[in-house]
């Protein structure tokens, strides 16, 4: 073996110690005896478990299922063949393309801004902290974060808070088998209804409704009175057309009337003439509306449902699919599951990226970046010219830290993906897994499925190589 | 990168230079700058603590809070926090002895890889032996190599280990622990050796003309020397065989000897029906490597940096 640059220094040569008689002069014996008892347990481990089992994997990938026969790269191009390996190396794909990037980012934008507040340690602790949680455990607390339902999880929770804002959910939401008792109404498709007669000013109309549960009558609902005529206006009432012996389409003792309805007086050619809302009591009126005839409409808006949550952990697709075959669709679709890992895995990942980037902010020469100040630099180019280049060494330390991590991720998706989005956020290493230990355990897929993810990290051991060697 | 190149993430940032004095306006603008960036940060701090929160406050609610309303709801009615999801969880065996088991895989997974790295670091820095930087270079190269690529022949191993020696490791602790120290020692190695590298080797000149053997200037000199590396290697290692799943998945999941992990997701397909096992439980594997990263958390920067190639 020839022998390389030394990377460690040289060594002091030996000054035998003749004058106290000094230590037995070591043979080249017994050196070789100290390298076997201090490397030996190490090497033996490391050969053992981890060399030749990496190469028995890539013979192991040669031979079938059960190991008897040899078929040589069938097994690979079973792996290319199999929608749901290319999915799960698609998937991969993804995560190498945007994870690296956004920690690599978010970790330098943390540990530019932790360099000017008082308390960063305090910041970078908690950032920080998600490090020491498994992904298993990491997974559970994200599938909390990631709950469909508003009520439940917090995420859509926020969003449902932004989005009933803008648009408000109607009062009789809940009232979800609403339906007309009036002849003179109709369901629209809209989800709203509208009375078939038509009414010009002075005219009244009686808007009854059921399958509202009592429940669901805003609380202060006083009784419905029949309309009365008012000159100059249209009037009426809407109420909740139901009590024990009463009449349909009858305002009967004791049916309540309907408050803060949002109703729509429609012209003619169907557009809203005038809009109002019914009191207490259930009933309305449109001022002076212009001469004409006109229909009376209960909005839709009422029985708006609130914002009901995004499936965050859903295989909805962010990229367009319509048009595509099956396996077209399977491939070329990004699951929304996808970018809600890649986020918990954020969660994890930014404050090791913060770190390593602030330790190499802290190191920097300060009086280059002093130079570049007093030379009238302003901040931003200071960093962009000065700080950035000189801290890209890190920087790239961060990133392929983070593509090795992102090629071998397992646990978290394991955790966090429910069943019903599994295959379509699958990754290599679960996939591995799940072919040979899981169900069918066919290990030479398996073994060839473990082969690709190691040809994957080749190209970043060569690079580490060639970084530790300098 | 060694660990002595980067100075420890936690010392305090060098004092910002003084600057001439600049204009009225200038001045406030950017105390107005600091005060929203320190806001901005409370945000993003805030945000970082939600969900460990969330979890935390739902392993205290009952299942059928957790469907009738969110786990902040919680806060506001402290009344209805209860400790029984704990109390029923820890009175059920499983867990005491996933625990156990997690403890025994964790603990001489870490020790040894402790020992056997400081032993192949002393001898690829103060040993001078042919080959000795083909090794270290090889060592780099494991770093990354995945542990997927040694699961099919391993397994296969134990079972041929157990059928020729009558030797059961796989679906044992033992079984584990040597995975787990296997793939710990290349970046354990990596690191103790970037460490001990920066130990003067006039010291162990002095010594070895005062006639001291290897053993004893390992046990003597290096190894106290080192304590500050291997301090961080042990509590990287700790977290990492605590963690992991996937070994105790393959080699030790469905019998009595599953650590605490594979006892949580062998539940996993009850997720919705049981959301107070998960919360609790996952709060309950948290709970030691929290504790164990607040009380080392210098030593834990210091690895993360020094290995920021695993």
């Amino acid at each position: 073996m020839a022998t390389l640059p030394s990377i460690v220094e040289p060594r002091v040569r030996r000054v035998p110690d003749v004058a106290t008689g000094g230590p037995p002069r070591r043979g080249r014996g017994r050196n070789l005896l100290a390298v076997g008892l201090f490397m030996g347990p190490a090497a033996i481990l490391l050969g053992a478990i981890v060399v030749y089992p990496a190469l028995a994997t890539i013979a192991r990938s040669l031979y079938d299922r059960s190991g008897g026969t040899f078929v040589g790269t069938d097994n690979y191009r079973t792996l290319f063949g199999s929608t749901e390996i290319l999915v799960a190396i698609r998937n991969n794909a993804i995560w190498v393309i945007v994870f690296p990037v956004l920690v690599t980012f978010i970790g330098l934008v943390f540990a530019v801004l932790t360099e000017r507040i008082l308390w960063s340690t305090a910041f970078k602790t908690i950032v920080f902290m998600p490090m020491a949680i498994s992904l298993f455990a990491t997974g559970v607390i994200w599938r909390i974060v990631y709950e469909t339902d508003p009520h439940r999880g917090v995420i859509n929770s926020a969003v449902g808070t932004v989005v009933d804002t803008f648009h408000a959910p109607g009062s009789y939401a809940s009232a979800t088998n609403i339906k007309p008792s009036t002849a003179t109404l109709t369901a629209r498709p809209d989800g709203g209804m509208a009375s078939t007669a038509t009414l010009s000013r002075g005219d009244t109309a009686q808007l009854g409704l059921t399958g509202i549960l009592p429940e669901f009558v805003p609380t202060g609902a006083r009784d419905a009175q029949p309309p009365a005529t008012a000159s100059g206006a249209i009037t009426g009432v809407v109420w909740r057309d139901f009590s024990v012996g009463g009449t349909p389409g009858v305002i009967d003792g004791g049916e309540k009337g309907l408050p803060g309805m949002h109703l729509d007086l429609l012209s003619a050619d169907g557009s809203t003439a005038a809009t109002t809302t019914t009191d207490l009591s259930g009933a309305f009126r449109f001022d002076n509306p212009p001469a004409g005839s006109y229909r009376v409409a209960v909005d839709a808006a009422n029985f708006r449902a609130p914002f009901g949550g995004v499936n965050w952990l859903g295989v909805q697709s962010l990229t367009p699919t319509s048009g595509l075959g099956t396996t077209a669709r399977a491939l070329l679709s990004i699951p929304l599951a996808d970018i809600s890992a890649i986020v918990a895995m954020l969660w994890v990942w930014c404050g090791f990226a913060m770190v390593v980037i602030g330790a190499g902010l802290a190191a920097l020469n300060r009086e280059v970046l002093e130079a570049a100040k007093v030379d009238g630099a302003t901040e931003w180019q200071t960093f962009r010219h000065v700080t950035f280049p000189l801290l890209r060494p890190v920087l790239i330390v961060v990133f392929i830290t983070m593509i090795i991590n992102v090629l071998k991720i397992f646990d978290i998706i394991l955790a966090l993906v429910p069943d019903s989005s599994h295959q379509e956020a699958n990754v290599i290493a679960l996939k591995m897994w799940e072919l040979g230990f899981t169900g069918g355990q066919n290990l030479g897929l398996s073994s060839a499925l473990a082969v690709f993810l190691f040809v994957l990290v080749i190209p970043v051991i060569f690079l580490n190589i060639r970084r530790i060697r300098g | 990168m060694t660990s002595t190149a980067l100075p420890s993430a936690s010392a305090p940032a060098p004092a910002a230079v003084e600057t001439p004095r600049a204009p009225r306006g200038a001045r406030l603008r950017r105390v107005l700058n600091r005060t929203t960036l320190n806001v901005v940060l409370v945000a993003i701090g805030l945000l970082w603590l939600l969900p460990t929160v969330g979890l935390l406050v739902t392993s205290f609610r009952t299942n059928t809070d957790y469907f009738s309303s969110g786990w902040w709801q919680g806060l506001t009615h402290p009344a209805a926090l209860t400790i029984q999801a704990y109390k029923d969880i820890i009175h059920s065996s499983g867990l005491v002895n996933a625990l156990v088991t997690t403890v025994l895989i964790t603990v001489p997974a870490t020790l040894l890889v402790v020992l056997i790295a400081s032993l192949a670091a002393y001898s690829l820095v103060f040993l001078r032996w042919r080959g000795r930087d083909w090794v270290f270079i090889l060592l780099v190269a494991l770093m990354v190599v995945p542990l997927q690529m040694a699961l099919i022949p391993v397994a296969t191993m134990y079972k041929w280990i157990h059928d020729t020696l009558g030797l059961q490791l796989f679906g044992t602790v033992a079984g584990v622990v040597i995975y787990h120290v296997a793939f710990g020692l290349p970046f354990a190695i990596f690191l103790m050796r970037n460490f001990y590298a920066g130990i003067p080797k006039d010291l162990l000149e002095a010594a070895r003309i005062d006639g001291a053997g290897e053993w004893m200037m390992f046990r003597r000199i290096v190894l106290p020397l080192g304590k500050p590396a291997l301090a961080s290697l042990a509590i990287f290692q700790f977290l990492w065989v605590w963690n992991d799943l996937l070994v105790s998945l393959v080699f030790n999941s469905g019998n009595p000897n599953q650590p605490f992990t594979v006892f949580i997701f062998s539940q996993i397909r009850q997720f919705g029906a049981n959301i107070e096992f998960f919360s609790t439980a996952s709060f309950i594997s948290m709970v030691i490597p929290l504790a164990v990263f607040f009380a080392f958390q210098r030593s834990f920067v210091r690895g993360v940096l020094a290995g920021a190639v695993k």
